[in-house]
């Protein structure tokens, strides 16, 4: 007979490094209070055999879909003004922070004291922006400004902000330095150098760089919406705590039909302008 | 005297439509929001503001509560780590499919499934799931093991895909059976790849679970919410602290593992 049994040789081994992670996966397993029993309880069986029935006959009414589809623009709108107010702050942050742009660099390769205090000091801010997850300033803003669009739009100005100066100036520091360098040593100012010198070669990336975080931001958009940010997320949330399974199985389709827009459309823009 | 500058290159005019419904959109945006921006000079607003700030210092730091804030850290940890496991389980079983090992319908069917449970966000998931798990750290779990099964089960697929077909054609040929052959010539072939999107997902994954609490899932944005509703902003402060410095400290630990790995 051709099928003999041939034993894994290293099966001790391999038994061993399982019961092993499996001890040292036990406390957080604990800690996760993972009791995947819990689903089949009849009670929450039912509950959410209730919820997913709902969610196979999505509401159609010609009111709910205009709803649906005005929050779907405003979360599309949230993430378009709050990358544009990102961009307000990233571009300056990104001239000042940006390496290749330091006079005193040029031909010592040693920054100036207060140059390079100044650089470091702004670099701590963008770190301390892009570090607080966004979800966490929509909560902060939602606080402040109350609930509604204003708040997601500040979140995703602020934590986006932090994210593209810091990749700017990096894609700007990755490019050829040789004409933005020859500029500044001839004397030319500062922002001719970065428009003559240092944009032409590193544009594209920097627009297919902001396209895909405007992407990102879609996304964000309507994950704020749960914690009070307003557009698509804050309705699901309502009709989720409602156990409205039909309405949030509309909403969830919407979602993801922006998101495969969203894609495509940034799909087409990079290939046009990068 | 300045030389006169060479013409500027032409432009193909699809270019200046783009250009130019980008800007309506933005503009679009700003009109249709209702926001209040402009409240936000004003002398009251920037007061309010200030003591609002000025709420969140000395971040508290009774013993009690740190202990609190650890344990919240620790559960966030844990969910993260089940998370991703139960997600590389997920991902296996539904990237043999979608690898096309089970023929062009299910592969394309299996597809469809991953790119569903993909476009879906942790946060979205979580919601969803409290209603069948209940509030607490397991909805958080289950949350981030269904969009990252959807995540690593594209590239699980992918990576079996790439991989050199060969080895484990000759296993079935010499009379191998066939999980036997895919087990020992097809899969440690993908094996160092997958292991490192499933670290890759691991980290996204301790800072999505910092925030799935919002919704009432666990960890320490579960303990965020909680603060911040009530009012209690020093608490809040603290639970913030925490929550950047666990966002550090795996940024500075995936990048000296990555150091390690690739020197």
């Amino acid at each position: 007979m051709a099928s003999t049994v041939h034993p894994d040789p290293a099966w001790r081994g391999r038994l061993k490094a399982t019961v092993v992670c499996l001890l040292l996966l036990y406390p957080m397993l604990v800690a996760s209070e993972f009791k995947p029993w819990l689903l089949f309880d009849p009670q929450s069986l039912a509950a959410a055999g209730g919820f997913l029935a709902d969610f196979l006959r999505p509401v159609l009414k010609g009111e709910f879909l205009a709803m649906v589809l005005r929050e779907t623009w405003q979360t599309v709108a949230i993430a378009t003004a709050g990358l544009s107010l990102a961009l307000l702050g990233a571009i300056p942050a990104t001239v000042l922070i940006t390496e290749r742009l330091s006079i005193s660099t040029l031909g010592t390769g040693r920054m100036r004291p207060a140059a390079r205090l100044v650089r470091q000091l702004l670099r701590w801010v963008l770190v301390l922006l892009r570090s607080v997850p966004e979800l966490v300033w929509a909560l902060l803003f939602v606080r402040i400004v109350g609930l509604g669009p204003t708040a997601g739009v500040l979140a995703i100005a602020l934590t986006y902000c932090g994210m593209l100066a810091k990749v700017y100036a990096e894609i700007l520091e990755s490019s050829d330095a040789h004409a933005s360098d020859s500029l500044l040593a001839n004397g030319s100012a500062r922002l001719p150098a970065l428009l003559y010198g240092a944009l032409p070669e590193s544009s594209a990336e920097l627009v297919s760089y902001t396209v895909y975080r405007w992407e990102c931001a879609i996304r964000g958009s309507a994950v704020m919406g749960f914690v009070g940010a307003g557009g698509l997320g804050q309705r699901m949330e309502e009709s989720t705590k409602m156990m409205a399974g039909g309405e949030v199985s509309t909403m969830l389709i919407m979602f993801v039909l922006l998101v495969a827009l969203a894609d495509l459309v940034s799909k087409l823009l990079r290939r046009r302008l990068g | 005297m300045k030389p006169p500058l060479p013409p500027a290159p032409p432009r193909a005019p699809g270019t200046w439509v783009l250009l130019a419904s980008l800007a309506a959109l933005v503009v679009a945006s700003f009109a249709s929001l209702p926001l209040q921006l402009a409240a936000f000079f004003t002398p009251e607003a920037v007061t309010s503001m200030r003591e609002f700030l000025a709420g969140f210092t000395p971040p508290e730091t009774t013993t009690p509560f740190l202990a609190r804030t650890l344990t919240a850290l620790w559960e966030t940890l844990a969910m993260s780590l089940v998370g991703t496991l139960l997600a590389v389980l997920g991902g296996l079983v539904l990237a043999l499919p979608a690898a096309g090992r089970a023929g062009r319908i299910a592969r394309s069917l299996t597809r469809a499934l991953l790119n569903v449970l993909r476009s879906i966000p942790e946060l979205v998931w979580a919601a969803l799931l409290l209603v069948a798990a209940g509030l607490g750290p397991f909805a958080g779990t289950l949350a981030l093991a269904a969009h990252t099964s959807g995540v690593l089960g594209r590239l699980f697929a992918d990576a079996l895909e790439n991989v050199e077909p060969l080895p484990e054609a000759s296993l079935r040929t010499n009379g191998a059976a066939a999980l036997a052959a895919f087990l020992y010539a097809t899969l440690p072939q993908a094996l160092p790849q997958m292991l490192s999107y499933t670290l890759y997902r691991w980290e996204n994954n301790i800072r999505a679970a910092a925030v799935l609490g919002v919704v009432g899932a666990g960890g320490l944005g579960q303990m965020l919410k909680y603060h911040l509703s009530l009012f209690q902003m020093q608490s809040a402060a603290t639970v913030v602290v925490a929550m950047l410095l666990l966002v550090a400290a795996v940024d500075a630990a995936s990048f000296a593992l990555r150091r390690l790995l690739t020197r």
